[in-house]
């Protein structure tokens, strides 16, 4: 059996979650390397945007901003940041990859601050970046982040990047385009989605090793749990030996794991 | 009738679209050679109070010398435009040289991390802050690059970002359609650095622009830092190259390496070591104090940082790692 550790495992995972000639706008880190896996493996013409202007890149190793030069590595397209966000505004880009401090049941993200006075933040942190633009225009949400109490919780302390809102219709009230929205969380335990009436999230399939218990443990609320919960396939040697001599072989990221 | 959301986030800089078209009426547009220094541009255009936007992608194609030069003439309650400002946010926070700031992404550095000092600068009340995001940003130098007074999107909306931005909501008056209305943002100043310009201030930049087109014709004031200086016929040998041009700009510095520690396309690739060495020695405000006296505030200028860091054979180190060719890398 193959081993490997959890960076790698939600990395492998990731990189299945997109079809052969859908669009992703992805940023740096572990959805850079899901994007290379699933180029080199299961959608070698995925189109890649990054937010900073780059799109089409054949990425020779893994970018440390959305903007340096790996990302324009044989590119179809070096240009604008409003260049890419417009794609994802006119309904161009299928998938973005996200991640923040706090998840919610709805899937709404935190990545500005912990506390509950915005103008005297207990953390601050970066803030929206481009999250909240791709959360609102891009046609499904992925989330990719380590499964833990602190991290998923009831009530995020401010909605950065919109999820499901307040809940089922939430996003179109609030002007955003039907059918966008949270699609799946991959954390270190779990896949997860938001595929019933209520749009909560709930476990779909467990990785090798975890029980439905231990994803229950590191969550902050009352997960629902689908109705055939499956396992998931843990990471092949093929994928392993891509992502460890050819996407990241000084280990930057998945050194992290 | 459904009542419509307002944030209700300070607005730092109010725009008027006719004063803005005064403005760039009594604009020079005559070829003059703007060739100055860093320390004279800073001086000329950024007193304090001035509110500034730096061009590039926070360690990508950023000006870092006129950073510097901020610094070591302690300028203050400057105002920030917060568009993926990381390294430029870390450099200026070191001097606590702002008092606002509109965030779309500060702090973070992406991949490599967050800086502590831009973070406990943001923490500790000194700063007044509007939210905002990356787009929305870009989206208000639009604005005021095409001389209106807004862009609606559809971003943020339904948020606690919009919350605390200061867009309101509107109606599409064709299709009743709720956007986002973003207002234009007119900076003071635009701190921008390009590959190459003539010494009129007409800009070739290679690689992706980020917003940097839209953002020198949206400010009122542009310093151009760049790679080198080329003769006018090559502007006018193939003006499709132009992205930035003269009648936007004010002053023109020809500064090698003057995005170093950050990337500058096909030219050298980030100092990623470096970028570690100010996160270090961020950990300690004794160490990090000795390491800005050392670094920036008691350099005379960008050349003897560049020596400081390694000089000719570092730089050198960074153009191999830019193309890939880097014998000391895997």
């Amino acid at each position: 059996m193959a081993k490997y550790n959890s960076m790698e495992n939600m990395i492998c995972v990731a990189a299945r979650q997109m079809e052969d000639g859908s669009s992703a706008a992805i940023g740096t880190g572990v959805p850079t390397a899901a994007g290379m896996l699933a180029q080199k493996l299961y959608a070698p013409n995925l189109l890649i945007f990054f937010e900073a202007g780059a799109a089409g890149p054949i990425l020779p190793t893994m970018p440390v901003s959305v903007g340096d030069s790996r990302t324009t590595h044989h590119s179809l397209l070096a240009s604008t940041m409003l260049d890419s966000m417009e794609a994802g505004q006119r309904g161009l880009l299928d998938y973005t990859f996200l991640g923040g401090a706090q998840i919610d049941k709805f899937g709404n993200l935190n990545s500005t601050m912990l506390g509950d006075d915005y103008h005297h933040p207990k953390v601050r942190f970066p803030g929206s970046g481009g999250a909240n633009d791709l959360g609102s225009f891009c046609w499904k949400i992925l989330v990719v982040t380590p499964h833990a109490k602190k991290r998923f919780v009831e009530k995020v302390d401010f909605i950065t990047t919109p999820g499901f809102l307040s809940g089922p219709g939430a996003r179109e009230e609030a002007g955003l385009s039907k059918g966008t929205g949270p699609f799946r969380v991959i954390t270190d335990l779990a896949i997860l989605d938001y595929n019933n009436p209520e749009k909560r999230m709930q476990v779909v399939s467990l990785h090798e090793g975890v029980t439905l218990e231990q994803v229950k443990d590191n969550t902050g609320f009352e997960l629902l749990v689908a109705d055939k919960l499956e396992k998931t396939s843990p990471p092949t040697d093929e994928e392993l030996r891509i992502l460890r001599e050819e996407i990241d072989p000084s280990g930057f990221i998945i050194g992290r794991g | 009738m459904e009542k419509l959301k307002a944030g209700k986030g300070e607005l730092f800089m109010p725009y008027d679209a006719d004063e803005s078209r005064h403005f760039f009426k009594e604009k020079n547009k005559k070829l003059i050679n703007k060739l100055t220094t860093v320390t004279e541009a800073v001086k000329k255009y950024i007193p304090d109070g001035t509110y500034i936007a730096v061009g590039g992608f926070g360690g990508v194609r950023i000006s870092t010398s006129v950073l510097h030069e901020i610094l070591r003439q302690g300028k203050k309650n400057l105002g920030l435009s917060g568009h993926t400002s990381t390294h430029d946010c870390q450099i200026l926070a070191a001097g606590e040289c702002f008092d606002r700031c509109d965030i779309a992404y500060v702090i973070g550095l992406e991949a490599r991390g967050l800086s502590r000092v831009s973070r406990k600068y943001f923490e500790s009340g000194k700063v007044k802050f509007t939210e905002w995001t990356n787009a929305a940003l870009a989206w208000r130098y639009k604005a005021a690059a095409m001389g209106v007074s807004y862009l609606p999107c559809r971003t943020m909306l339904g948020t606690d970002t919009f919350e605390q931005s200061a867009a309101k909501e509107v109606l599409c008056p064709f299709t009743g359609t709720k956007y986002a209305a973003v207002p234009a943002l007119s900076p003071d100043v635009a701190i921008i650095h390009v590959h190459r310009c003539d010494v009129y201030g007409n800009c070739q930049i290679d690689g992706i622009n980020i917003s940097d087109a839209d953002l020198a014709k949206a400010s009122k004031h542009v310093i151009i830092t760049a790679e080198r200086i080329i003769p006018n016929e090559e502007i006018r040998r193939q003006p499709w190259a132009t992205t930035i041009p003269a009648w936007c700009v004010d002053a023109v510095i020809q500064v090698p390496y003057g995005s170093f520690p950050g990337c500058m396309e096909k030219e050298y690739f980030s100092d990623e070591d470096h970028f570690a060495l100010w996160l270090k020695k961020e950990k300690d405000p004794e160490e990090f104090k000795t390491f800005i006296n050392k670094y920036i505030l008691d350099t005379k200028n960008f050349s003897e940082y560049l020596e400081l860091c390694g000089g000719t054979s570092r730089m050198n180190d960074l153009r191999f790692d830019e193309l890939l060719v880097n014998p000391n890398t895997k």
